[in-house]
C-alpha cells in the first residue's frame, strides 16, 4: 500500500477516488429516492459527446463535458415537468445522441483511437491530471455543500413531488439543481470510474445500504461509506491486478452488495425467531389508553393485561410478564387476548 | 341548470362561529378547475370558515378530488375566483397554512425513511432554506406525532409500519406546518376497522383542538358525527351544502326504500332545492336493477 502513494499517478487517482466515493453516493440517494436510478447512465451517455468535442477542438475534455452534461440534465428534467407521455422516449433521443455523436466526433480527433474512448468509457487510473485533480476538488465540493444544504429540501421533493408542491416548495427548481448535480458527479467521476461506469457508484452503494438503515439519515452514512471503500479499493486494487479502475470499483461494490444482502438476509432469518408479537388490539398504546406505562431497558412498555407491549414496525411486541402490576397481572403466560379496559 | 349551490347558505353551517370575514378560510365564487383548459368541476362557490368540519362526498369521478386539488393549487384553475385567507390564490405565498393529507395507500418505499423524518418535511416551509430545524421545531414535529398516536413510533422506518399508521403519519406531517386548515384526501379509504377507530380518536382529538378541516371522502361512515356541514359533489358542480341534519334529512328523502349502500353518496343533483325534498321524482330515475 505504502509503494501505491509513493507513485505519482497512484496518489492522483487515489485521491480523485476519494472525492468520487464521497459525493456520487450522496447525490444517488436521491436518484434512487426518485426511482431514477438510471439517469446517471444516460447523462455519462452526453458527458462522452462533451469529451469528444473537447478532444476535436484541443479545449480541456472535463469543462465540455460538464456543459455537455449539465445542459443535458436541464433540458431533461424540463420534459420530465411538462408530463409528456412520450418523455421516456425523448430521454432515449438526447442519451443516444450523446453517445453516438461522441463515438463518431471522437474519431476525427488526432488520438482518437478505440484505446483512447475506452479510458473514458471505463475508466483508467492513468488519465488523471494535476490539473483535473483541482477541478475535481473544487466540483466534489460544491456538489457535497450544495447537496447537504438542500438535503431536507431534496428529501421532502423526491419523498412527495405533490405535498411538496402544494405546500410551496419550489420543486422543479430543486429537481433541476438535483439533474446539475447528477450530471457533475458524473464528470468529476469520469477519469476514475469512466462514463458508462459512473451511474453504477452512485446507486449500487446505496443498494447496499438500504438493506441495513433504518432511517434515512444512516442510509446515506452508510451509502458514502460503501461508496468510499469501492472507490478508493478499486483504484488501489486496479494498479497490482492491472486492471481498469471504473469496472474494479464497480466489481467491488457489486460484491459488497452481494455480501451485504447475504449477512442482512440471514441476520433477519434470526431475527424473526426470536421475536414474539403480541396479540392484536384495537388501540394504540400512548399517554391516554389507560394502560400504564413502564422502562423496560432503552424503551417503554406499556402494560396490558399483566404484559409488556412494546412498540416494534407496524406491531406490539410481547415483552413478557410484567410483576409490579400483580392486580392487573393474567395467569397464562401465553400472550394474553386482552381487550382494552 | 342553476349554480345555486344550496338553499342553505344563508344560514352559516357551523353555530359556533360567527361569520366575520376574517373567519373565512376558504372562499371561491363561480370557480372552474380541471386540467389545461378543460374544466372537470364547474360553477363552484364556497365558503369554508374557521371552525368547521365539511366533509366533501361524492361518487369516484364527480370532480370531489379536482375541488380539492383546485384548492390546494394542484391543478389548473379555469375560472372564477379561488380566495384563501383573504388572498387571491395565485398571490398566497404561504402554501403551508394550507394542511394537505394526501390518500396515499403506502409512502413511497424506495429508500428507507423514519416517521420523524418524514414529519419533519411538513416543517420544511416554516424553516428557512438553508437551515435545518431547530428545538422548537423538533419539540413540534415530536407533538405531531403525539397527537397521531405515533410518539413511541418516530424512530421506526415508515414502510413498516401499517396502512392506517401511516396514514396518521400523513396527517402529523401536515400538523407539523401548523396549518390554518387540514384538507384530507379520503382518510378512512383503505384503512381496516381498528384502525379507522384509531384514525376517529386522532380526528377527534383534533376538533377538541379546533382545527379546521375538509375531509374529502366517498362515504361518511365514522366521520359523520364528527362533522359540522357536508357538501355533495357530483357530475362535476356542488349539489348539496348544508349541516348532517338537513344532509339526514334530504337523504332520507332520496333513500327511505333503496336499497343501495352506497346511499351517501347518491343524492340526486339534477334538481335544485334538494332539502325541499322535491326528490321523489327522481328516485325511480336513479334507482339500480
Amino acid at each position: 500500500m505504502i509503494d501505491l502513494l509513493t507513485v505519482d499517478f497512484m496518489q492522483r487517482a487515489l485521491i480523485a477516488a476519494l472525492l468520487v466515493g464521497t459525493v456520487a453516493p450522496m447525490v444517488g440517494i436521491f436518484l434512487v429516492q426518485r426511482r431514477l436510478s438510471l439517469i446517471g447512465d444516460g447523462m455519462g451517455h452526453v458527458a462522452l459527446a462533451g469529451v469528444a468535442i473537447g478532444l476535436v477542438s484541443g479545449t480541456a475534455p472535463v469543462l465540455t463535458a460538464l456543459i455537455a452534461a449539465v445542459v443535458a440534465a436541464v433540458v431533461i428534467e424540463l420534459l420530465r415537468a411538462k408530463g409528456r407521455t412520450n418523455g421516456d422516449v425523448a430521454l432515449a433521443v438526447i442519451f443516444y445522441g450523446g453517445i453516438a455523436g461522441g463515438v463518431v466526433i471522437i474519431s476525427k480527433s488526432p488520438d482518437g483511437t478505440p484505446a483512447n474512448l475506452m479510458k473514458y468509457l471505463f475508466g483508467s487510473i492513468l488519465t488523471t491530471q494535476r490539473g483535473d485533480l483541482y477541478v475535481f476538488a473544487g466540483l466534489a465540493l460544491v456538489i457535497a455543500v450544495t447537496t447537504w444544504a438542500l438535503r431536507p429540501r431534496l428529501f421532502a421533493v423526491a419523498n412527495d413531488e405533490e405535498y411538496a408542491r402544494a405546500v410551496g416548495i419550489p420543486v422543479l427548481p430543486l429537481n433541476i439543481v438535483l439533474a446539475v448535480l447528477t450530471a457533475t458527479t458524473v464528470v468529476v467521476a469520469m477519469r476514475v470510474v469512466g462514463l458508462l461506469l459512473i451511474s453504477a457508484l452512485m446507486i449500487v452503494p446505496n443498494a447496499a445500504s438500504q438493506l441495513v438503515a433504518r432511517s434515512f439519515s444512516g442510509g446515506l452514512r452508510w451509502a458514502i461509506g460503501f461508496g468510499l471503500v469501492s472507490s478508493v479499493g478499486g483504484v488501489a486494487l486496479s494498479y497490482p491486478l492491472n486492471t481498469p479502475s471504473g469496472g474494479t470499483i464497480v466489481l467491488l461494490a457489486v460484491g459488497l452488495f452481494v455480501v451485504t444482502a447475504v449477512v442482512t438476509g440471514v441476520l433477519a432469518r434470526v431475527g424473526t425467531r426470536r421475536h414474539d408479537v403480541a396479540e392484536t388490539h384495537a388501540h394504540e398504546h400512548g399517554t391516554l389508553c389507560g394502560h400504564p406505562a413502564v422502562t423496560h431497558g432503552d424503551h417503554v412498555d406499556y402494560v396490558h393485561d399483566g404484559h409488556l407491549h412494546a412498540a416494534h414496525e407496524g406491531h406490539y411486541d410481547e415483552h413478557g410478564v410484567h410483576h409490579d402490576h400483580p392486580a392487573e397481572a393474567d395467569t397464562t403466560p401465553a400472550p394474553t387476548t386482552g381487550s382494552r379496559p | 341548470m342553476s349554480t345555486e349551490t344550496t338553499p342553505t347558505t344563508p344560514t352559516t353551517p357551523s353555530p359556533s362561529t360567527p361569520g366575520t370575514a376574517g373567519d373565512v378560510v376558504i372562499d371561491l365564487h363561480d370557480a372552474a378547475f380541471g386540467y389545461g383548459e378543460r374544466a372537470v368541476l364547474t360553477d363552484a362557490t364556497l365558503t369554508i370558515r374557521r371552525g368547521e368540519i365539511v366533509a366533501v362526498v361524492g361518487p369516484n369521478g364527480s370532480g370531489k378530488s379536482t375541488l380539492m386539488k383546485g384548492i390546494l393549487g394542484l391543478n389548473d384553475h379555469v375560472s372564477g375566483t379561488v380566495t384563501l385567507f383573504g388572498v387571491p390564490s395565485q398571490d398566497l405565498r404561504d402554501r403551508a397554512r394550507l394542511g394537505y393529507v394526501p390518500q396515499r395507500h403506502t409512502l413511497s418505499t424506495s429508500v428507507r425513511a423514519t416517521a420523524e423524518e418524514i414529519v419533519s418535511t411538513g416543517r420544511l416551509p416554516r424553516i428557512n432554506w438553508l437551515g435545518r430545524l431547530r428545538a422548537t421545531d423538533r419539540q413540534i414535529v415530536a407533538r405531531a406525532l403525539d397527537v397521531v398516536g405515533l410518539a413511541d413510533r418516530a424512530a421506526t422506518e415508515v414502510s413498516t409500519l401499517s396502512g392506517g399508521q401511516q396514514r396518521r403519519v400523513l396527517i402529523a406531517r401536515a400538523l407539523a406546518g401548523q396549518p390554518d386548515v387540514l384538507i384530507m384526501d379520503e382518510p378512512t379509504a383503505g384503512v381496516d376497522a381498528a384502525n379507522q377507530h384509531v384514525l376517529a380518536d386522532v380526528l377527534d382529538r383534533l376538533v377538541e383542538r379546533d382545527v379546521t378541516m375538509v375531509i374529502v371522502t366517498h362515504e361518511l361512515g365514522a366521520l359523520e358525527r364528527l362533522l359540522t356541514r357536508i357538501v355533495v359533489v357530483d357530475g362535476g358542480r356542488i349539489r348539496f351544502d348544508g349541516t348532517p341534519a338537513e344532509y339526514t334529512a334530504a337523504r332520507d328523502d332520496v333513500h327511505h326504500d333503496h336499497d343501495s349502500h352506497h346511499h351517501d353518496i347518491e343524492l340526486d343533483g339534477h334538481h335544485d332545492g334538494l332539502a325541499r325534498g322535491p326528490l321523489d321524482t327522481t328516485r325511480t330515475d336513479r334507482r339500480r336493477p
